[in-house]
């Protein structure tokens, strides 16, 4: 499968894995990793960024391909969609079908409310699925949740919401025992001990997994708990408008079957919006690590209705994307492998760096280890370098990969690649939304009654996310949105509902002198190639 | 040079580059797809196809979004298949022998015919984990139907009418609720949190400058 190029270094790699396996690189420092990320992270090259002329961010800088949704034309403009139709009544209306939506839909239900998800593919059709290395919670002896607060800010560039970084790291350890006592299977010890590794950036091994399919663990029986609740989930259906009240509160959406393409109005005492990133609008032609869906609906949805968006300008790229083959190119190439003692090699077959630095400066030395010093391995689809895969079993023991990374090996293995024998190339792929809706401790966005949990959301990791942080924060906040919703529904009476934000908005964009043929929220990116187009 | 092959998508021709995937190659004919494509990475289990290269006997199974083309592929997606998914509650329930011959007795008329382990996408012995939810071994049955996409090309093999992939989810909650150990450290963590144990420590820290902040980031020590 490899070429002959990428042979002849992989002997380099072999020449030095030897004396590698009984060294830990040297970890940068502070100012080191200011310098790389200033000159090689994509956030900083700010050719790539608009800023916006109209919203509630007017003056804030996004990327390009979100400033165009963001400020383009609603998908019901010139619909006459009749509001007093209402297909769907419900106390929480929950939009996204991933592990905030799924979490929120159950402790809504739990609380006694009327609870209804909608999600334009399938119930677990979410990045959630694909969060394969784990789920971090300070719950070791060693460990707290103030030094889980310390690494999760400093990794975050101090610029975490305080009282929402709180919230996730004490939250934590309860997340754990929630998902556990749903039948979450978590790699344990034979005497019930949480088996944890690193991830980048932690001072703690407090990463919890399920072998490398963590989040499909964790997705699947959160969708297997929402059937059993008998919650209603409909699929194939997304939201394309919020509707408010005449207060300006939020009171349902406007929702489209994805097949049909029939218009339905869901009515709803409270919202919330979990529709989790953005990396399948491919920011500065990245691939993405992300599920087909991944097209910043929410962000649109929200700041449409007037909710702020924070650190919109933050995008994690997660420093080992698949490079090679080019099948699978973006697919992601879970942290956990580094976790296990793979290294970060570059053509020569030197560890350039850390392996276990955050993800942003990972990223970043990646990107200056091919792009300027040039001492990355040529693919089709640019280059990329090594990691280090046979240390892992060298390290472990036999079996540890088949064991504790199958996904990975499967995934490697159709293509011919035995990641056990042979290191694997990896490059940057687009994979998580630090930033997005402001939220404070409830939940609650600036629009009253409208919540929002996920990845959709901003400020809880500040400008870079930790690896296994964001699994818990979709739990923590996720259930969070879900009770306060339920709590809050419970005191709203039904007003009448309006679409006069979106002629509010269109003039909007009027009066800044936005023309566009672009309607937003886009929900599914274009991959036809054909002739016509 | 770019190479082209033929496939037949639903029994339709297209020419598409050889060194796509059949995913890939359908949005290459044109598809947009709705149906069919999830998480684009092989953990969702969207994407199950059935096909047959043709002069073979064979049928085969794989996933679109993590398979290459080959020439004269027939293709069929299958991005829905009727399982039998039954309710129950996970806090009533207990990982009794009775409970599978409640909730899905068809899987006692397993004929053995090995068509689901033959059709599995992920290559699981999905029949052996069958035969370890009949016996109540509910641990094993976990264990060996761990990486199941619930694709459900199985179950549309099963001439018993079995909904393999519900039946594993229902052996694996069993067994990470009630099988597995507990870990009690984290119990105790749970109990230390809700005893406010920690609120001194946290507070400290949100109170601290940034100049303070980074100052202890930067010096923390790291478990080896």
């Amino acid at each position: 499968m490899y070429t002959q190029e990428m042979l002849d270094s992989v002997k380099k790699v072999e020449a030095t894995r030897k004396e590698r396996l009984g060294m830990e690189p040297r970890r940068m420092t502070a100012e080191e990793k200011e310098t790389l990320l200033n000159r090689y992270h994509p956030d900083y090259r700010q050719e790539n960024f608009s800023v916006l002329k109209i919203g509630p961010n007017k003056g804030d800088k996004v990327p390009d391909e979100l400033a165009v949704l963001l400020q383009a034309n609603s998908r019901v403009k010139d619909l006459d969609i009749d509001l007093t139709k209402i297909d769907y009544d419900t106390d929480v209306l929950i939009i996204g079908g991933g592990g905030a939506g799924a979490s929120a839909a159950i402790e809504a239900d739990e609380a006694g409310a009327k609870v209804m998800m909608v999600t334009k593919l399938r119930i677990g059709d979410a990045n959630t699925m694909m969060a394969e290395g784990g789920i971090q919670a300070a719950d070791k002896e060693n460990d707290s949740p103030a030094i889980h607060y310390l690494d999760a800010l400093g990794g975050g560039h101090y610029a975490n919401d305080p009282k929402l970084l709180h919230k996730l790291v004490t939250e934590g350890p309860s997340a754990v025992k929630w998902l556990n006592d749903l039948g979450v299977m978590f790699d344990k010890a034979a005497d019930g001990t949480m088996i944890t590794t690193h991830g980048g950036g932690t001072s703690r091994k407090r990463m919890h997994a399920a072998k490398d399919y963590s989040g499909a663990e964790i997705m699947r029986v959160l969708r297997d708990e929402v059937i059993n609740r008998g919650i209603p989930v409909v699929d194939f259906t997304s939201a394309v408008e919020l509707i408010l009240d005449e207060e300006g509160r939020a009171a349902g959406a406007v929702l489209m079957n994805m097949e049909t393409g029939e218009y339905l109005v869901a009515r709803a005492k409270t919202v919330i919006i979990a529709t989790g990133g953005a990396g399948r609008l491919h920011y500065q032609g990245f691939p993405t690590s992300n599920h087909y869906g991944a097209t910043a609906d929410g962000l649109i949805l929200g700041y449409r209705v007037g909710a702020e968006l924070v650190y919109a300008d933050t995008i994690q790229y997660h420093p080992t994307g698949v490079a090679f083959p080019e099948q699978i190119f973006g697919a992601l190439v879970t942290e956990k492998v580094r976790s296990l003692g793979a290294m970060l090699v570059n053509a020569d077959g030197e560890a350039f760096m850390h392996p276990l630095e955050t993800r942003d400066v990972c990223a970043a030395s990646i990107i200056r280890e091919c792009k300027d010093r040039k001492k990355g391995v040529s693919t089709v689809e640019g280059s990329g370098v090594w990691l280090d895969t046979p240390m892992i079993d060298m390290i472990h023991g036999e079996g540890t990969i088949e064991n504790r990374l199958p996904g990975m090996f499967r995934m490697y293995e159709k293509y011919d690649i035995d990641m056990r024998k042979i290191p694997i190339l990896v490059y940057p792929t687009l994979h998580y939304q630090n930033g997005g809706l402001k939220i404070n401790q409830e939940g609650l966005t600036d629009v009253e009654n409208l919540y929002a949990a996920g990845e959709v959301v901003g400020g809880i990791h500040g400008r870079n996310r930790l690896m296994g942080n964001s699994l818990l924060d979709i739990i923590v906040f996720g259930r969070n949105a879900g009770k306060n919703a339920a709590k809050k529904s419970k005191t709203i009476k039904p007003g009448k509902l309006t679409l006069s934000h979106v002629e509010k908005f269109a003039k909007e964009m009027e009066d800044a002198g936005i023309k566009t043929d672009c309607v937003s929220p886009k929900l599914l990116p274009k991959y036809t190639h054909r002739k016509d187009e | 040079m770019e190479e082209f092959v033929n496939i037949f998508l639903m029994g339709k021709k297209y020419t598409v580059p050889s060194n796509l995937t059949i995913m890939g190659a359908m949005e290459y004919a044109g598809y947009q797809l709705v149906r069919g494509c999830g998480c684009r990475s092989g953990f969702c289990g969207a994407c199950a196809i059935i096909y047959r290269i043709k002069g073979e006997r064979d049928l085969k199974v794989c996933l679109a979004c993590q398979t290459q083309v080959e020439n004269n592929m027939y293709i069929a997606t299958l991005p829905f298949f009727p399982l039998i998914k039954e309710i129950y509650d996970i806090n009533e329930i207990r990982p009794t022998e009775q409970i599978m011959m409640q909730l899905y007795p068809e899987i006692y008329s397993c004929i053995g015919c090995n068509a689901c382990t033959k059709s599995c996408t992920q290559g699981l012995n999905v029949m052996q984990y069958i035969a370890y939810a009949q016996r109540g071994e509910y641990e094993k049955c976990a264990e060996e139907s761990f990486d199941c996409v619930m694709c459900g090309v199985c179950s549309s093999r099963c001439p018993a009418g079995i909904s393999h992939p519900q039946v594993a989810l229902l052996a694996r909650r069993l067994t990470g609720k009630y099988l597995a150990p507990k870990s009690e450290h984290l119990e105790d963590r749970v109990r230390e949190i809700e005893n406010g144990d920690f609120e001194e420590l946290l507070e400290g820290l949100m109170q601290k400058p940034i100049e303070e902040l980074k100052e202890l980031y930067n010096n923390r020590d790291i478990e080896e």
